[in-house]
């Protein structure tokens, strides 16, 4: 029997606190839909999220993860960005190695503010997942 | 020690009930291990939940609390609250956000909506299961406050952060203060001048000597946090070096060669590239517009306190809390707009408030006397989707206050009102009657039905058809039309994006909860008041001011603040030293001890800020932060990952 078409994928998000955890919740205030299949966990800092939980999420049954970053707004001062970067590269590597899509992880820098930039970038990362979902 | 867990889950009255089945929720997750109890409830947060949770914890010596419901950013806090009220450490309870992150963004999916809210609160119970008592930090906090904006909302906020002994630094962008109540004349209900409130708050302000004033002066960066913010204030001179007499002042104005439109008049005058005070603003000097100066010096020959020299000074403050209070713009008609700018009969009612304050005996307008005044409501508010959607609410009463004054101060006039259905609420209502008394007449459109505006060569003419008598076309000749403008959001808004202070559906500055937490925004340490967060009365602004006020003073009164516990441990046994975490760590508060029998990683906990940066960059995994360790993750990944 075929597989079942799924209408949206599955995400992670890992969302901060202080920075896109609000712009994520904002955009909820403002009614601005997208699947229901995303799931927010919710962290100090973008650049203190291990590798092995990303790994985790996949191999659980998540199709991708997305870090909501907090680019150069972070409060913990202005490396968090190269330091998100190194850990998504580390990722990325990881994920070569057990033949996962690098492109199942995704970031951007979704400053407190930034709702519609957030659904824009969900939206367009579900779009991309569901296409090797449902070739 | 195995958990006894109490769940409950939130309606929200129907916020979170009208797209999610809050009931099938709970049969969903009451079987999960460690859970002890289950509820829904129509409002967590109500006392008398509050008071039912505090007895089912000490009832049934539950050891840790989930509440499903709302955005932590708004009741974290209570909940925490309602924890220790019943002897549970506060950090046993774990919010999950099925509002927010779920009801409301999925408002068009409840099936999917009640799915993810399963999870999300599978997901928190794992937490839950997993959570450990703690003891919360403590940070220094500045006792100091940053008020920017020195209108009415801000000088207000400044004298209550005074009167509560706390230091202030009152910012204001333009070169005088008073804001827009300085450009009024007389308010309702007090009847008092504008000039005369600012002229009480400024003096005020100058006899407290925890007040510090900037004047032309604006924040340029921020950098740290709640507690501890440092600001730039850029400070651009005045270029007097003192007083020059008042016969000096007035020589070096009419000397200066430049004339340019006079915002504090909306445009209707023209002022210097020199200019004083007007009789509302304060300080009572001169100042110079060096945008427009074109440096001629006829100005500096005349009086020698005046010296173009003067450069721009950059101060480096450093604050405890921001209190934003930065007001409005009044709403600027699109040229054409029930004929504005196709001809010079049509006006907006800040302009025509300020014609009214600088006429005397006759209203005249471009030398013809005033006597046919048409009022067109809700310009620039209440528009189709794509404009201003929202009520500005105070523009009725302004309109209504402004045609009874104007028909005191020159009774020959007559108002007609083109209102789209009147909202002057509370004790407005008097006003209207008085308006209806002195026999003002209104007159009724409708969004489908707007009045229009003919402007011809000698004459213009205002039409609708009046709801009021069955339609009936009804045409005013006016000599002056005044289009009756609402609030909008400052045009430049920019301070507000550097403390990323995040924006409304009508682009106002947003509030935590319109109910609950009204002057708190998302930024920690960040309050706003006045009718930069909405449109806003005076005595509007002046409430919420007091409540910015209050709320700043508690983040900084104590002179320290309790931070969450979160910090970065070290796993001794599989630490080896080498050197990475340290490296990454932009607060050197992680360094290597010998101590014991391997060199390992040791966390200076007072600097510490919880980062998590060491925790990647760990080749052994030796690190995890308290509260979000692997454990605590990977649960939570477990339960929301589960089809």
């Amino acid at each position: 029997m075929a597989e079942k078409i799924r209408k949206s994928a599955k995400i992670l998000v890992f969302s901060t606190e202080k920075i896109s955890d609000p712009a994520i919740d904002m955009a909820g205030l403002l009614k601005l839909h997208y699947p229901p299949t995303v799931y927010t966990i919710s962290v100090p800092c973008s650049s203190g999220i291990k590798p092995r939980w990303i790994m985790h999420a996949y191999e659980k049954g998540f199709d991708g993860v997305f870090i909501a970053a907090d680019g150069t707004d972070c409060i913990f001062g202005e490396s968090c960005t190269e330091k998100t970067g190194h850990l998504v590269g580390k990722t990325h590597t990881m994920m070569k190695q057990k033949s996962i899509d690098p492109a199942r992880l995704k970031m951007a820098a979704i400053c407190s503010v930034c709702s519609e930039s957030f659904v824009k970038q969900i939206k367009g990362f579900n779009e991309y997942l569901l296409k090797t979902i449902n070739p | 020690m195995k958990k006894k867990l109490g769940v409950y889950v939130c309606h929200c009255g129907g916020n979170i009930s009208d797209y999610v089945d809050v009931e099938k929720v709970k049969k969903a997750i009451e079987d999960e291990g460690g859970v002890y109890l289950a509820k829904t409830t129509m409002f967590a947060c109500s006392d008398s939940n509050q008071k039912d949770m505090v007895d089912d914890i000490k009832r049934d010596d539950l050891n840790g609390i989930v509440v499903a419901s709302c955005s932590p950013k708004l009741h974290l806090t209570t909940f925490r609250n309602v924890s220790e009220r019943a002897d549970l450490n506060k950090y046993n309870y774990v919010h999950a956000n099925i509002r927010e992150q779920d009801s409301w963004a999925h408002s068009n999916d409840k099936e999917g909506a009640t799915e993810k809210a399963i999870r999300i609160v599978k997901a928190a119970i794992a937490r839950a299961r997993l959570a450990e008592p703690l003891v919360p930090n403590k940070i220094v906090a500045q006792k100091a406050v940053a008020v920017i904006g020195a209108g009415v909302a801000g000088m207000k906020a400044a004298i209550a952060l005074s009167d509560m002994d706390c230091p202030v630094y009152l910012i204001e962008r333009s070169p005088f203060i008073g804001g827009r109540v300085a450009q009024w004349g007389k308010l309702f209900t007090s009847n008092q001048p504008g000039n005369e409130l600012v002229e009480g708050l400024y003096n005020k302000l100058i006899n407290r000597k925890n007040i510090t004033i900037f004047t032309n002066a604006e924040v340029t960066s921020n950098a740290g946090s709640i507690g501890d913010f440092k600001l730039k204030v850029r400070v651009t001179p005045r270029y007097f070096s003192g007083l020059c007499s008042d016969d000096q002042l007035d020589k070096a104005i009419e000397a200066c060669p430049v004339e340019v439109a006079d915002e504090f008049n909306f445009n209707i005058t023209k002022r210097k590239a020199i200019y004083r005070n007007t009789f509302s603003q304060y300080p009572q000097t001169g100042v110079i517009d060096m945008i427009n100066c074109t440096r001629c010096g006829k100005c500096e020959a005349i009086c020698d306190k005046i010296d173009l020299s003067q450069k721009e000074e950059v101060l480096d403050l450093q604050v405890g809390s921001v209190l934003m209070a930065t007001g409005f713009d009044p709403y600027t008609p699109e040229a054409g707009e029930y004929g504005y700018q196709e001809t010079n009969r049509v006006v907006t009612l800040p302009q025509f408030a300020r014609m009214i304050e600088m006429s005397d005996k006759k209203l005249m307008h471009n030398g013809k006397e005033v006597k046919n005044i048409a009022y067109i409501y809700c310009v620039g508010s209440r528009q189709p989707e794509g404009g201003n959607t929202y009520c500005s609410r105070y523009c009725c009463t302004s309109a209504i206050h402004t045609s009874v004054e104007v028909k005191k101060k020159f009774p020959k006039v007559y108002n007609y009102h083109f209102t789209r259905g009147i909202r002057t609420y509370g004790k407005q209502e008097q006003l209207y009657a008085e308006s209806l008394k002195q026999g003002d007449i209104y007159l009724q459109g409708d969004e489908d039905n707007l009045p229009e505006v003919v402007v011809q060569e000698k004459k213009t003419l205002v039409k609708v058809n009046d709801i009021l008598s069955a339609g009936r076309a009804i045409e005013v000749e006016a000599d002056l039309v005044v289009l009756v403008t609402g609030m909008v959001p400052r045009a430049d808004n920019s301070v507000g994006s550097l403390f990323k202070l995040p924006k409304g559906r009508d682009n106002f500055f947003n509030e935590i909860h319109i109910k609950l937490r009204t002057v708190e925004t998302f930024i920690d340490g960040v309050t706003i008041a006045g009718s930069c967060q909405s449109p806003k009365n005076v005595m509007e602004s002046v409430n919420s001011a007091l409540a910015a006020a209050a709320k700043s003073y508690s983040y900084v009164s104590k002179g320290e603040l309790e931070t969450e516990p979160v910090i970065a441990e070290v796993d001794e046994a599989l630490c080896t030293w080498c050197d990475a975490c340290s490296t990454a760590c932009p607060f050197d508060a992680i360094s290597m001890s010998n101590d014991k029998e391997k060199a390992i990683a040791v966390i200076n906990n007072a600097v510490c800020k919880g980062c998590g940066m060491c925790l990647p960059v760990c080749p052994t995994d030796a690190l995890n932060l308290i509260a979000y360790s692997n454990k605590e993750i990977e649960s939570m990944i477990d339960a929301l990952a589960v089809d």
